[in-house]
């Protein structure tokens, strides 16, 4: 029998419970995990679906004829679809999985530029852009004899529109940005950007591996072309991964790796390719993984993406104000739509000593470039401190950064 | 003294220290104080990149001795530097090239030498014992 009553809403506190490495300690202290922009940490519910498909569910999908592998299919078909609902995709046959945002990307800058990029071609990215969303772009363009262009920021850390507007021409075959930076949480105008973009015919690729995680995505809303996340970072297993993309383009697309699975036909003298979503997805998937991401999606569904964002941002806004009470440090991203990310370099100190000394606290934060060394060069510094935020975190790990740093400092200078 | 003389004398002297403060506040100490290395030598040709931190090493040889003198951007990089070339500066290119650093984990340090930190002391290591290889090599 169906439950009408709605369940009663959890406490944050019992929401952390359900992520039980939340519970160890780092270094002797309670940790204080502030990295999940790097990797979030997985709920009960996504370890026991993992742990329960191998132990009671696993076999190869798409190719038994048996039982337990048409159950496997089922459950592998089920995350697909949950994924199709999460980003509101048209369709399923969409919706390819991958290993993460960093192939999905691959994927498309080898597969789209070897049909429909051209010698003389240009590529337009953003000067904000991950390592995993330069470095593709920079090897079709090698390989195509096209140009990359990196469109400008201003100090606060947001895209200068007019100037990205003004990079658009005919010889621009595609626009790849973040839909929010890893590195300053800046939440870019995608949509925006997207409209302005197809105005001249140009297909936009979106980074979505810092969005996902923390807000609602529709990518027929966005118009996106292409769409991209990873599940670890949305609290799904490491390894897999989303690729949207609109069906004209993955059509026209040449495969990207042969195998089994992406084929209808094989001979020696001609192999005719499968339909989407398989003809993308060549050699056995990472099955626990995607059935993980779907549980992954399930869970985050639970809690809601409207609390989530709202818990993010009322956090984030208390991060951002105990911080910069203190004397000489310095945020890094100061954009007016920012989600989740805060970033910071204090005076005179090195961002990898405020981090050993962190770490000692059991406060868990990245320091470094985060993979966007050119954005780090465009700010003229070596790295910063960056904590990341999600919904399992509270007021105390904010108390215990802000006070954590206070005592590097005091160490420190 | 001996290379695993030094390291000996090091880890008593870190026996002393009652908490993690008290040590990387003497590493820190050890890190400001130091001039390491002459600006001269603190160019392109002598830096070691880490993702986190830049370390530049500075070799030369003396009397069939190897002298380093090294820096680097972040100060418990440029302590963990200190200690490193108290016991390898000074040392003859066979000890250099053969000797087994046990003091960094007996210290409680390992995790400054562990290639995910990727702050240059692993490279900075490596490259100190190559130094001790080729001088060797020498007749
Ligand atoms: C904005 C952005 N893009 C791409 C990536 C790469 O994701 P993955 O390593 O999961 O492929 C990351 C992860 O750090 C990211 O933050």
């Amino acid at each position: 029998m169906e439950s009408t009553a709605t369940p009663a809403i959890r406490t944050l506190e019992e929401i952390r419970k359900d992520f039980p490495l939340l519970e160890r300690e780092m270094n002797g202290q309670p940790l204080a995990f502030l990295d999940s922009a790097a990797s979030s940490q997985k709920p009960n519910a996504v370890i026991q679906k993992i742990a329960r498909y191998y132990e009671q569910e696993h076999a190869n999908v798409h190719r038994g004829v048996y039982q337990i592998s048409q159950e496997a299919t089922t459950a592998f078909e089920e995350a697909r679809e949950l994924a199709r609902e999460l980003i509101n995709a048209p369709s399923a046959e969409e919706v390819i999985f991958v290993r993460g945002t960093t192939e999905g990307i691959n994927l498309v800058a080898s597969s789209y530029s070897r049909k429909f990029i051209q010698q003389g071609d240009a590529v337009l990215i953003t000067a904000m852009e991950h390592h995993s969303n330069i470095v593709p772009w920079q090897m079709a363009c090698e390989a195509q004899g096209a140009e990359l262009r990196v469109a400008p920021i201003n100090d606060a850390g947001e895209l200068l529109l007019e100037e990205l507007y003004a990079m658009l021409d005919d010889k621009v075959k595609m626009v790849a940005l973040t839909h929010v930076s890893n590195s300053m949480g800046t939440i870019n105008p995608v949509k925006s950007i997207i409209s302005r973009a197809h105005t001249l015919g140009i297909p936009v690729l979106v980074d979505g591996a810092q969005a996902i995680p923390h807000m609602k995505v529709d990518v027929q809303e966005l118009d996106a072309d292409f769409y991209t996340f990873s599940g670890h970072k949305m609290f799904g297993p490491t390894g897999v991964g989303i690729l949207y993309g609109k069906r004209e383009w993955l059509d026209a697309m040449p495969p990207y790796h042969g195998g089994g699975e992406m084929i209808k036909t094989v001979t020696f003298e001609k192999t005719t390719y499968n339909e989407l979503p398989h003809k993308f997805e060549a050699g056995t998937p990472d099955i626990a993984g995607v059935i993980g991401l779907g549980e992954a999606i399930r869970y985050m569904n639970s809690i809601g993406h409207g609390r989530i964002q709202e818990h993010e941002h009322n956090l984030l806004a208390y991060a951002t104000e105990a911080l910069s009470q203190i004397e000489g440090l310095r945020i890094i991203g100061t954009a007016q739509d920012k989600a989740s990310v805060v970033s910071f370099i204090v005076d005179g100190v090195h961002p990898y000593d405020l981090g050993a000394l962190l770490d000692k606290q059991g406060i868990a934060v990245r320091t470094g470039h985060h993979c966007t060394q050119p954005l780090m060069d465009r700010f003229g510094i070596p790295g910063t401190v960056r904590a990341s935020l999600a919904f399992y975190n509270n007021q105390t790990d904010i108390d215990r950064l802000v006070a954590g740093v206070k005592r590097a400092l005091n160490m420190l200078r | 003294m001996e290379i695993n003389q030094i390291q000996d004398e090091i880890i008593d002297e870190f026996g002393f220290f009652g908490d993690w403060m008290e040590k990387y506040e003497y590493i820190i100490d050890l890190g400001k104080s130091l001039p390491l290395i002459e600006e001269q030598y603190k160019d392109e040709s002598h830096l070691i990149k880490g993702c986190q931190s830049q370390v530049w090493l500075h070799a030369a040889e003396m009397d069939g001795k190897v002298q380093f003198t090294a820096d680097s951007d972040a100060v418990i990089t440029k302590g963990i530097i200190a200690l490193l070339i108290r016991v390898l500066s000074g040392q003859k290119p066979k000890d250099i090239s053969h000797a087994d650093l046990y003091f960094i984990e007996k210290i409680g340090l390992k995790e400054h030498l562990s290639p995910t930190r990727s702050n240059g002391l692993v490279s900075m290591v490596k490259q100190m014992k190559m130094y001790g290889l080729a001088l060797q090599a020498k007749p």
